[in-house]
């Protein structure tokens, strides 16, 4: 008899919680606000929504003024007219990415495996990028693994994955089972890319041929690299002490003499940074859970932090 | 143990055919918590990545922490368990630890090494229950249907854990959202269902009263020294060896999905499918085959199944490309599942001296875990000296050694515990 009172109130009590949970969730407002959005030229730049009502959404920044567009991604990137938008497709099941033009129409739809994390278009416009997580199974431990993946969008050639390219660390040519790569930025004349490449727990700054297939490294203990316009500089972030669990500092390494300069920001910064112009960086710093500002600091190590966007991620300038 | 044999015998042969409460209850346990497990492993990833902005090293660092966490408390909590003789609150405990952790989730926030320790304290609840879990249904089943009851609580353990997932899908299609609120929502969800596993422990199972009244055994039979003894035993001594054999030659699921994926032909776009494949043919066949082994003996079933692993090792390394291929390779992986995970553990419950049987499992548990963390790293490596065919080889041969070294290992294994023990 109080086994069966203890089950009875036991399931209801833990019932009611969960449903209220659940229940309280659905009703969290939907945020209104269907500005035109236009990834044109121009001197403005796009983000990504970070409050809770109206995560995702992206919001166009130009001359002070922001508006909340009706775009919704989880990573958005744009340049010289075309978008990269990587999203939740329908049902939660999957994730899609979308190339789009500068009016915003569907250019090209291809579904991901994996979750999305970075993503890039190259300076004219023509390549896109982006990185997927991939996990395994759930039981042994789960391995995880990035993967990058390229498109032409002018031949539309997709590359699946960098795994399969004729890899060089350190000069020597070599089979590398557990290289994950992720983080690519492109060159001005869409032959060449950089990005990171992490094996046997180093995390490489590698450049990539896109003609050749190859890879090569050029740097240790660089991550998510972010050419200048001017393609001189790198922008990455790089972990502290070479422990990613002590956080990340964001510096500016110059390709010619391979130094690296560390920026003014000295919070943790776990992003691929934009450049807004060749004395500028943007990247955004996660506030609480859910939540993070873009912040914007000079490229050459000088003056300080200053907020760019409250509640917003992934910047991208309209170049 | 033989005790509780007489109770079951009474119910005439016919109704043998069914497995006896405390295992259905202790199965209906874990398919209640795998559901909850496996609805926040399935969208953790997620919650990381976009809804906390992680990068793909904090997720490694993350993913690190689940690993060599468990292996030595899994051997203390069986002990304690066979100490105190409370296996039931042993297994409750961890089951109660891995649900507070669903909760911890909601309060560590955006913090990384906050949410790493409550993955490591989800992951030490596991590692806790497991042993005096599969020590209660050894003590609840008659040893001829051992193999039968593992394979029905193994089938019901992973209809949970298929089940969570589309749990976790679904919660998130109703919110209609992936952020910070939702995860809350479905991680105090998880949390709910966790509890009610934990209630339907304490409610439905029932500590066989045999083993408490029946000439409890004397303290100084569960020491410090006896379980260090355990290892003088030679059953438990070859068991521990061969687990530890077996063990060696599993690669883990992860490279076995990934040579899938590139060496015949399945595209990315299938990769979860492997998964669900694997699972699905597991889930099935383990009934099927813990009846098997009642019938023809233990060993060759759990053999049976290292052949299945062979034969899948052979198949990945050469890129035979084509679906056919690919649904053989993964039922025969689920198979082999089906046919040693539950029971090996019937294979060993028998061979331990009642007394000590949690710390006896527990130690032939850590034993094939920690070979198969070992096997998985110089797999890895072999990978990147040889490729991945010869490399796939090398593992189908080691699995040839340990199979073999098994047979010779355990043929002469029928001995009696009590007989061995005094």
């Amino acid at each position: 008899m109080k086994r069966a009172v203890v089950a009875v109130v036991g399931t209801v009590v833990l019932t009611v919680v969960a449903v209220f949970s659940v229940v309280s969730a659905v009703r969290d407002g939907r945020a209104v606000g269907d500005a035109r959005l236009s990834l044109a030229r121009g001197p403005g730049l796009v983000a990504l929504s970070s409050s809770a009502e109206s995560r995702g959404r992206a919001v166009s920044v130009s001359g002070g003024r922001h508006a909340l567009t009706g775009l919704t991604c989880e990573r958005l990137y744009a340049a010289n007219g075309t978008g990269l938008c990587l999203r939740l497709a329908k049902g939660f099941t999957t994730y899609q990415l979308v190339v789009l033009d500068s009016a915003l129409r569907e250019k090209r739809t291809i579904p991901l495996v994996g979750i999305p994390n970075r993503a890039r278009v190259s300076p004219s416009g023509r390549m896109v990028a982006w990185t997927v997580f991939v996990t395994g199974d759930s039981y042994n431990g789960g391995r995880f693994s990035t993967r990058v993946g390229i498109l032409d969008t002018w031949t539309q050639a997709l590359v699946p994955t960098l795994e399969d390219w004729a890899i060089s660390v350190g000069g020597v040519r070599r089979r590398v089972p557990d290289a994950n790569f992720w983080g690519v930025t492109f060159t001005r004349d869409d032959r060449r890319f950089y990005a990171t490449m992490s094996t046997g727990g180093h995390r490489y700054l590698v450049e990539g041929d896109l003609a050749a297939r190859t890879i090569r490294t050029l740097h240790d203990n660089v991550e998510c690299p972010s050419l200048s316009p001017d393609g001189k500089r790198v922008a990455f972030k790089s972990a502290v002490g070479g422990d990613p669990s002590r956080g990340w500092r964001l510096s500016v390494l110059d390709l010619a003499t391979m130094r690296a300069t560390p920026l003014a920001e000295t919070r943790s910064v776990d992003d691929q940074a934009a450049w807004l112009d060749d004395r500028t960086v943007a990247y955004a710093i996660a506030r609480g859970r859910g939540n993070s500002d873009v912040w914007t600091v000079p490229a050459d190590g000088t003056g300080t932090p200053k907020l760019l966007l409250h509640d917003a991620y992934s910047p991208s300038p309209l170049r | 143990m033989y005790l509780s044999t007489i109770g079951l015998r009474r119910v005439g042969p016919r109704a043998g055919a069914a497995v006896g409460p405390t295992v259905l209850a202790l199965g209906a346990v874990s398919l209640v918590t795998d559901v909850s497990s496996e609805m926040v492993t399935a969208v953790l990833p997620l919650y990381l990545v976009l809804t906390l902005q992680m990068g793909p090293v904090v997720y490694g660092v993350m993913d690190g922490m689940y690993t060599g966490a468990t292996a030595l408390l899994r051997v203390a909590g069986g002990y304690v368990a066979d100490r105190t003789r409370r296996r039931k609150g042993v297994a409750g405990a961890g089951y109660g630890v891995s649900a507070v952790a669903k909760l911890g989730l909601v309060a560590a926030g955006a913090s990384v090494p906050a949410i790493g320790a409550v993955i490591v304290a989800d992951r030490l609840g596991k590692g806790l229950r497991t042993a005096p879990r599969d020590a209660m249904i050894t003590a609840a089943t008659p040893e001829a249907r051992l193999g039968r009851a593992f394979g029905v609580h193994r089938a019901m353990d992973s209809a949970g854990a298929f089940a969570g997932p589309l749990v976790a899908l679904g919660l998130l299609t109703l919110m209609g959202a992936a952020t910070a609120r939702t995860f809350d929502a479905l991680f105090t969800t998880s949390f709910c269902i966790a509890c009610a596993g934990v209630l339907l422990l304490f409610l439905t199972v029932r500590e066989k009263p045999a083993e408490a009244s029946a000439s409890p055994p004397s303290r100084a039979a569960v020491s410090g020294r006896a379980a260090v003894g355990l290892l003088r035993l030679p059953a438990v001594r070859r068991l521990t060896c061969a687990a530890f054999l077996l063990g060696l030659s599993t690669v883990g699921d992860g490279f076995v999905y990934l040579i899938l994926m590139r060496g015949q032909g399945v595209t990315a776009a299938w990769f979860p499918i492997l998964a669900v494949g694997t699972n699905l043919a597991y889930l099935v066949l383990a009934a099927p085959f813990g009846m098997l082994a009642d019938r023809i003996g233990r060993l060759p079933v759990v053999l049976g199944g290292y052949a299945a692993l062979f034969v899948v090792y052979l198949l990945l390394s050469n890129p035979l490309g084509g679906t056919g291929w690919t649904v053989l390779a993964l039922v025969l992986y689920g198979g082999y599942y089906a046919a040693t995970d539950g029971v090996l553990m019937a294979l060993t419950g028998p061979a331990v001296p009642e007394a000590m049987r949690t710390t006896g499992l527990a130690l032939v548990q850590s034993g094939q875990a920690l070979a198969y963390l070992l096997s998985s790293v110089g797999f890895g490596a072999a990978w990147s000296v040889w490729g991945a065919s010869t490399a796939m080889q090398g593992a189908a041969v080691v699995v040839v050694v340990a199979v073999t070294a098994t047979a010779l290992l355990l043929s002469g294994n029928r001995t009696r515990p009590e007989a061995e023990v005094r």
